[in-house]
Protein backbone atom coordinates (compact mmCIF):
# COMPACT_ATOMS: atom_id res chain seq x y z
CA UNK A 1 0.00 0.00 0.00
CA UNK A 2 2.60 2.26 1.09
CA UNK A 3 5.20 2.21 -2.26
CA UNK A 4 1.43 2.07 -4.50
CA UNK A 5 0.76 5.54 -2.75
CA UNK A 6 4.56 6.81 -3.06
CA UNK A 7 4.20 5.88 -6.86
CA UNK A 8 1.30 7.76 -7.25
CA UNK A 9 2.60 10.92 -5.42
CA UNK A 10 5.59 10.79 -7.83
CA UNK A 11 2.96 10.16 -10.46
CA UNK A 12 1.07 12.89 -9.79
CA UNK A 13 4.05 15.04 -9.16
CA UNK A 14 5.59 13.92 -12.40
CA UNK A 15 2.42 15.01 -13.93
CA UNK A 16 2.03 18.19 -12.54
CA UNK A 17 5.68 19.21 -13.63
CA UNK A 18 4.74 17.97 -17.38
CA UNK A 19 1.80 20.33 -17.61
CA UNK A 20 3.74 23.19 -16.22
CA UNK A 21 6.39 22.71 -18.71
CA UNK A 22 3.85 21.63 -21.54
CA UNK A 23 2.09 25.52 -20.62
CA UNK A 24 5.48 27.14 -20.26
CA UNK A 25 6.54 25.72 -23.62
CA UNK A 26 3.59 26.78 -25.06
CA UNK A 27 2.89 22.85 -26.23
CA UNK A 28 -0.51 22.98 -24.60
CA UNK A 29 -2.55 25.74 -23.94
CA UNK A 30 -3.51 26.62 -20.89
CA UNK A 31 -7.56 25.90 -21.04
CA UNK A 32 -6.96 22.08 -22.28
CA UNK A 33 -4.52 21.96 -19.05
CA UNK A 34 -7.19 22.50 -16.39
CA UNK A 35 -8.19 19.05 -16.38
CA UNK A 36 -4.76 17.55 -16.33
CA UNK A 37 -4.19 19.75 -13.40
CA UNK A 38 -7.02 18.73 -11.43
CA UNK A 39 -6.54 15.00 -12.44
CA UNK A 40 -2.79 14.86 -11.07
CA UNK A 41 -3.49 17.28 -7.96
CA UNK A 42 -6.20 15.12 -6.69
CA UNK A 43 -4.29 11.85 -6.87
CA UNK A 44 -1.95 14.01 -5.05
CA UNK A 45 -4.56 14.69 -2.12
CA UNK A 46 -5.77 11.17 -2.32
CA UNK A 47 -1.56 9.65 -2.37
CA UNK A 48 -1.11 12.30 0.95
CA UNK A 49 -4.40 11.69 2.53
CA UNK A 50 -4.93 7.71 3.15
CA UNK A 51 -7.99 8.79 5.57
CA UNK A 52 -9.72 10.21 2.13
CA UNK A 53 -8.75 7.40 0.15
CA UNK A 54 -10.31 5.05 2.42
CA UNK A 55 -13.36 6.95 2.91
CA UNK A 56 -13.90 7.09 -0.63
CA UNK A 57 -13.06 3.24 -1.15
CA UNK A 58 -16.16 3.43 1.09
CA UNK A 59 -18.20 5.12 -0.82
CA UNK A 60 -18.12 3.28 -3.34
CA UNK A 61 -17.98 -0.18 -1.71
CA UNK A 62 -14.48 -1.12 -2.38
CA UNK A 63 -13.04 -2.50 0.59
CA UNK A 64 -9.56 -2.72 -1.06
CA UNK A 65 -7.52 0.93 -1.05
CA UNK A 66 -5.19 0.09 -3.38
CA UNK A 67 -7.90 -1.40 -5.74
CA UNK A 68 -10.15 1.99 -4.84
CA UNK A 69 -6.73 4.41 -6.17
CA UNK A 70 -6.22 2.61 -9.20
CA UNK A 71 -10.60 2.66 -9.99
CA UNK A 72 -10.28 6.54 -9.17
CA UNK A 73 -7.00 7.00 -11.42
CA UNK A 74 -8.76 4.92 -14.36
CA UNK A 75 -11.82 7.17 -13.55
CA UNK A 76 -10.36 10.07 -13.50
CA UNK A 77 -8.06 9.86 -16.95
CA UNK A 78 -11.35 8.24 -18.75
CA UNK A 79 -12.92 11.68 -17.70
CA UNK A 80 -10.41 13.80 -18.99
CA UNK A 81 -9.83 11.75 -22.59
CA UNK A 82 -13.81 11.83 -23.00
CA UNK A 83 -13.48 15.98 -22.21
CA UNK A 84 -10.66 16.03 -25.03
CA UNK A 85 -12.98 13.69 -27.32
CA UNK A 86 -15.37 16.32 -26.96
CA UNK A 87 -13.02 19.46 -27.59
CA UNK A 88 -11.49 17.51 -30.25
CA UNK A 89 -15.07 16.83 -31.83
CA UNK A 90 -15.74 20.53 -31.68
CA UNK A 91 -12.57 21.48 -33.43
CA UNK A 92 -13.23 18.79 -36.30
CA UNK A 93 -16.34 20.52 -36.53
CA UNK A 94 -14.69 24.08 -36.86
CA UNK A 95 -12.37 23.09 -39.36
CA UNK A 96 -15.12 21.27 -41.56
CA UNK A 97 -16.76 24.07 -41.61
CA UNK A 98 -13.60 26.52 -42.25
CA UNK A 99 -12.66 24.10 -44.68
CA UNK A 100 -16.03 23.75 -46.74
CA UNK A 101 -16.07 27.87 -46.64
CA UNK A 102 -12.56 28.92 -47.80
CA UNK A 103 -13.54 26.49 -51.20
CA UNK A 104 -17.02 28.20 -51.21
CA UNK A 105 -14.90 31.86 -51.24
CA UNK A 106 -12.55 30.98 -53.26
CA UNK A 107 -14.53 29.48 -55.83
CA UNK A 108 -16.69 32.40 -55.51
CA UNK A 109 -13.69 34.79 -55.98
CA UNK A 110 -12.65 32.97 -59.03
CA UNK A 111 -15.93 33.26 -60.65
CA UNK A 112 -15.88 37.26 -60.02
CA UNK A 113 -12.41 37.33 -61.80
CA UNK A 114 -13.78 35.47 -64.45
CA UNK A 115 -16.96 37.50 -64.86
CA UNK A 116 -14.31 40.70 -64.90
CA UNK A 117 -12.26 39.93 -67.20
CA UNK A 118 -14.74 38.39 -69.78
CA UNK A 119 -16.47 42.13 -69.10
CA UNK A 120 -12.83 43.74 -69.78
CA UNK B 1 -22.16 29.13 -62.85
CA UNK B 2 -25.65 30.60 -61.76
CA UNK B 3 -29.13 29.24 -61.92
CA UNK B 4 -31.10 30.64 -64.79
CA UNK B 5 -34.55 28.54 -64.31
CA UNK B 6 -36.50 28.30 -61.87
CA UNK B 7 -36.18 24.23 -62.13
CA UNK B 8 -32.39 24.80 -62.17
CA UNK B 9 -30.10 21.47 -61.55
CA UNK B 10 -26.68 20.81 -60.69
CA UNK B 11 -25.02 18.05 -60.67
CA UNK B 12 -22.33 17.42 -58.39
CA UNK B 13 -19.51 15.07 -58.41
CA UNK B 14 -16.91 14.41 -55.48
CA UNK B 15 -14.16 13.08 -56.56
CA UNK B 16 -10.57 12.49 -54.57
CA UNK B 17 -7.68 11.05 -56.58
CA UNK B 18 -9.81 10.07 -59.70
CA UNK B 19 -8.15 11.50 -62.74
CA UNK B 20 -8.33 8.48 -64.27
CA UNK B 21 -12.38 8.64 -64.78
CA UNK B 22 -13.47 11.67 -63.93
CA UNK B 23 -12.94 13.50 -66.83
CA UNK B 24 -14.94 10.93 -68.93
CA UNK B 25 -17.65 10.97 -66.62
CA UNK B 26 -17.78 14.95 -66.84
CA UNK B 27 -18.13 14.91 -70.94
CA UNK B 28 -20.87 11.45 -70.42
CA UNK B 29 -22.93 13.73 -67.82
CA UNK B 30 -22.15 16.42 -70.86
CA UNK B 31 -23.72 14.30 -73.40
CA UNK B 32 -26.16 13.27 -71.65
CA UNK B 33 -27.41 17.04 -70.22
CA UNK B 34 -26.42 19.44 -72.35
CA UNK B 35 -25.94 22.43 -70.86
CA UNK B 36 -26.46 21.37 -67.36
CA UNK B 37 -23.85 22.51 -64.54
CA UNK B 38 -21.39 20.15 -63.65
CA UNK B 39 -19.60 20.59 -60.17
CA UNK B 40 -16.72 18.45 -59.47
CA UNK B 41 -16.09 18.65 -55.90
CA UNK B 42 -12.02 18.02 -55.26
CA UNK B 43 -11.79 16.14 -52.09
CA UNK B 44 -7.76 18.15 -51.99
CA UNK B 45 -6.56 15.17 -54.63
CA UNK B 46 -3.22 14.02 -54.47
CA UNK B 47 -3.28 13.99 -58.68
CA UNK B 48 -4.61 15.98 -61.27
CA UNK B 49 -8.50 15.27 -60.78
CA UNK B 50 -9.36 19.28 -60.52
CA UNK B 51 -7.02 19.85 -63.63
CA UNK B 52 -8.70 16.68 -65.99
CA UNK B 53 -12.27 17.74 -64.66
CA UNK B 54 -11.74 21.49 -65.77
CA UNK B 55 -10.78 20.19 -69.35
CA UNK B 56 -13.60 18.22 -69.50
CA UNK B 57 -15.88 20.95 -69.12
CA UNK B 58 -16.80 21.19 -65.62
CA UNK B 59 -16.60 23.68 -62.77
CA UNK B 60 -14.40 22.65 -59.89
CA UNK B 61 -15.02 23.40 -55.94
CA UNK B 62 -11.53 22.63 -54.83
CA UNK B 63 -11.33 21.61 -51.00
CA UNK B 64 -8.24 22.87 -49.14
CA UNK B 65 -7.89 19.83 -46.84
CA UNK B 66 -9.33 16.22 -47.56
CA UNK B 67 -12.61 16.03 -45.71
CA UNK B 68 -13.80 12.66 -47.04
CA UNK B 69 -17.02 12.26 -48.77
CA UNK B 70 -19.71 13.73 -46.57
CA UNK B 71 -17.82 16.60 -46.00
CA UNK B 72 -17.03 16.57 -50.32
CA UNK B 73 -20.71 16.23 -50.69
CA UNK B 74 -22.12 18.76 -47.69
CA UNK B 75 -19.66 21.70 -49.46
CA UNK B 76 -21.47 20.93 -52.70
CA UNK B 77 -24.70 20.98 -51.43
CA UNK B 78 -24.05 24.07 -49.35
CA UNK B 79 -22.56 25.98 -52.25
CA UNK B 80 -25.59 24.75 -54.64
CA UNK B 81 -28.25 26.52 -51.69
CA UNK B 82 -26.02 29.45 -51.45
CA UNK B 83 -26.35 29.88 -55.56
CA UNK B 84 -29.89 29.20 -55.45
CA UNK B 85 -30.40 25.89 -57.09
CA UNK B 86 -33.50 23.88 -57.44
CA UNK B 87 -32.38 20.76 -57.20
CA UNK B 88 -28.92 18.95 -56.89
CA UNK B 89 -27.91 15.37 -58.67
CA UNK B 90 -25.34 13.56 -56.77
CA UNK B 91 -22.86 11.15 -58.94
CA UNK B 92 -19.71 9.23 -58.12
CA UNK B 93 -16.49 10.64 -59.63
CA UNK B 94 -15.28 7.03 -60.07
CA UNK B 95 -17.79 6.18 -63.18
CA UNK B 96 -19.99 3.64 -61.56
CA UNK B 97 -23.48 5.19 -62.09
CA UNK B 98 -24.16 5.71 -65.38
CA UNK B 99 -25.32 9.34 -66.45
CA UNK B 100 -27.63 8.03 -68.82
CA UNK B 101 -30.07 7.53 -65.67
CA UNK B 102 -29.89 11.32 -64.74
CA UNK B 103 -32.77 12.28 -66.63
CA UNK B 104 -35.29 9.83 -64.72
CA UNK B 105 -33.70 11.04 -61.52
CA UNK B 106 -34.22 14.66 -62.37
CA UNK B 107 -38.20 13.65 -64.13
CA UNK B 108 -37.96 12.07 -60.44
CA UNK B 109 -37.52 15.14 -58.56
CA UNK B 110 -39.40 17.31 -60.24
CA UNK B 111 -42.79 15.42 -60.95
CA UNK B 112 -43.01 13.02 -57.35
CA UNK B 113 -43.18 15.21 -54.90
CA UNK B 114 -40.14 14.07 -52.65
CA UNK B 115 -37.59 15.76 -51.62
CA UNK B 116 -35.25 13.09 -52.03
CA UNK B 117 -34.54 10.56 -55.22
CA UNK B 118 -32.48 7.59 -55.09
CA UNK B 119 -31.03 5.43 -57.59
CA UNK B 120 -31.87 2.40 -56.96
CA UNK B 121 -29.56 -0.73 -58.27
CA UNK B 122 -32.02 -3.33 -57.04
CA UNK B 123 -35.08 -2.12 -58.62
CA UNK B 124 -37.09 -4.05 -62.07
CA UNK B 125 -34.94 -6.67 -61.85
CA UNK B 126 -31.36 -5.18 -61.64
CA UNK B 127 -28.94 -6.67 -59.69
CA UNK B 128 -25.48 -5.29 -59.14
CA UNK B 129 -22.62 -7.11 -58.96
CA UNK B 130 -21.39 -6.70 -55.36
CA UNK B 131 -19.22 -8.36 -52.59
CA UNK B 132 -20.73 -10.70 -50.05
CA UNK B 133 -20.08 -8.37 -47.21
CA UNK B 134 -20.91 -5.16 -49.57
CA UNK B 135 -24.43 -7.66 -50.40
CA UNK B 136 -24.63 -8.19 -46.69
CA UNK B 137 -24.53 -4.89 -45.34
CA UNK B 138 -27.44 -3.80 -47.83
CA UNK B 139 -29.47 -6.39 -46.58
CA UNK B 140 -28.91 -6.01 -42.88
CA UNK B 141 -28.97 -2.12 -43.22
CA UNK B 142 -32.70 -2.85 -45.49
CA UNK B 143 -33.84 -4.40 -42.36
CA UNK B 144 -32.63 -1.67 -39.89
CA UNK B 145 -34.16 0.82 -42.02
CA UNK B 146 -37.90 -0.48 -42.35
CA UNK B 147 -39.18 0.48 -39.24
CA UNK B 148 -37.17 3.62 -38.98
CA UNK B 149 -38.43 4.94 -42.08
CA UNK B 150 -41.55 2.98 -42.19
CA UNK B 151 -41.08 2.03 -45.25
CA UNK B 152 -38.85 -0.28 -47.19
CA UNK B 153 -35.70 0.85 -49.10
CA UNK B 154 -34.36 -1.47 -51.71
CA UNK B 155 -30.97 0.53 -51.95
CA UNK B 156 -30.14 2.66 -48.86
CA UNK B 157 -26.02 2.70 -49.74
CA UNK B 158 -26.74 4.04 -53.27
CA UNK B 159 -24.77 7.24 -53.62
CA UNK B 160 -26.62 8.53 -56.62
CA UNK B 161 -29.48 10.90 -55.02
CA UNK B 162 -30.79 14.02 -56.24
CA UNK B 163 -32.58 15.95 -53.95
CA UNK B 164 -35.09 19.58 -53.58
CA UNK B 165 -34.27 22.68 -52.45
CA UNK B 166 -36.05 21.64 -48.89
CA UNK B 167 -33.89 18.70 -48.68
CA UNK B 168 -30.53 21.15 -49.63
CA UNK B 169 -31.18 23.33 -47.04
CA UNK B 170 -31.61 20.55 -44.38
CA UNK B 171 -28.48 18.90 -45.83
CA UNK B 172 -26.13 22.48 -46.30
CA UNK B 173 -26.40 22.68 -42.20
CA UNK B 174 -26.35 18.78 -41.42
CA UNK B 175 -24.93 16.30 -43.26
CA UNK B 176 -22.79 13.02 -42.31
CA UNK B 177 -19.53 13.10 -42.67
CA UNK B 178 -18.44 9.74 -43.21
CA UNK B 179 -20.64 7.42 -45.19
CA UNK B 180 -23.41 9.58 -45.52
CA UNK B 181 -25.88 7.88 -47.60
CA UNK B 182 -27.97 6.19 -44.98
CA UNK B 183 -28.03 8.67 -42.44
CA UNK B 184 -28.66 10.96 -44.78
CA UNK B 185 -32.15 9.16 -45.07
CA UNK B 186 -32.29 9.39 -41.45
CA UNK B 187 -31.98 13.21 -41.15
CA UNK B 188 -34.51 13.15 -43.84
CA UNK B 189 -36.83 11.27 -42.36
CA UNK B 190 -36.26 13.32 -39.49
CA UNK B 191 -37.78 16.05 -41.03
CA UNK B 192 -40.77 14.13 -42.23
CA UNK B 193 -39.28 14.07 -45.93
CA UNK B 194 -39.90 11.78 -48.66
CA UNK B 195 -38.03 9.92 -50.81
CA UNK B 196 -38.62 8.06 -53.52
CA UNK B 197 -36.30 4.73 -55.86
CA UNK B 198 -36.09 5.04 -59.29
CA UNK B 199 -34.16 1.90 -61.11
CA UNK B 200 -30.78 2.71 -62.30
CA UNK B 201 -27.49 1.17 -64.06
CA UNK B 202 -24.67 0.42 -61.76
CA UNK B 203 -21.47 0.04 -63.92
CA UNK B 204 -17.67 -1.05 -62.71
CA UNK B 205 -15.08 2.11 -61.77
CA UNK B 206 -13.72 3.15 -64.52
CA UNK B 207 -10.60 3.47 -63.07
CA UNK B 208 -8.86 2.51 -59.96
CA UNK B 209 -10.21 -0.14 -57.13
CA UNK B 210 -12.26 0.47 -54.12
CA UNK B 211 -10.66 1.23 -50.82
CA UNK B 212 -13.47 -1.14 -48.93
CA UNK B 213 -11.90 -4.11 -47.12
CA UNK B 214 -13.06 -6.48 -44.66
CA UNK B 215 -12.13 -4.71 -41.48
CA UNK B 216 -13.26 -1.45 -43.21
CA UNK B 217 -16.65 -3.06 -43.42
CA UNK B 218 -17.41 -4.03 -39.59
CA UNK B 219 -16.23 -0.29 -39.14
CA UNK B 220 -18.54 0.35 -41.61
CA UNK B 221 -21.39 -1.31 -39.76
CA UNK B 222 -20.97 -0.19 -36.32
CA UNK B 223 -20.68 3.56 -37.69
CA UNK B 224 -23.50 3.68 -39.38
CA UNK B 225 -25.33 2.03 -36.74
CA UNK B 226 -24.54 4.48 -34.11
CA UNK B 227 -25.19 7.30 -36.98
CA UNK B 228 -28.38 5.87 -37.28
CA UNK B 229 -29.85 5.58 -34.00
CA UNK B 230 -28.10 8.97 -32.76
CA UNK B 231 -30.19 10.60 -35.41
CA UNK B 232 -33.37 8.41 -34.70
CA UNK B 233 -32.89 9.74 -30.99
CA UNK B 234 -32.99 13.50 -32.30
CA UNK B 235 -36.36 12.49 -33.54
CA UNK B 236 -38.25 15.69 -34.40
CA UNK B 237 -42.20 16.86 -33.78
CA UNK B 238 -43.85 15.69 -37.42
CA UNK B 239 -44.38 18.39 -39.91
CA UNK B 240 -47.93 20.01 -40.38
Amino acid sequence: MEELLDFTTGMSLALLALVLFSIRRQHIRVEYSVSWFGAALSLLVLSQWPAALHTLAGWFGIGNAPLALIFIVGTLFLLVLFRLSVIISDLKDANIALTQRVAILEYRLESVHGQKATQG
Amino acid sequence: MTPDRPDSLLIIVPAYNEEAAVGRVVEEIRQVMPGVDILVIDDCSLDQTAAVARRAGAQVLSLPYHLGLGGAVQAGYKLAYELGYEYVIRTDGDGQHDPRDIPRIYEALKNSGCQMVIGSRFLEGNSAPTSLVRGLGIRFFRWVLRPILGRPVRDPTSGFVGVNREALQVFSKSFPLEYPEIEALVVLQRKRFRFVEVPCRMRPRLAGRSTITVLKSFYYIIHVLLGVFVNVLKYERRRR
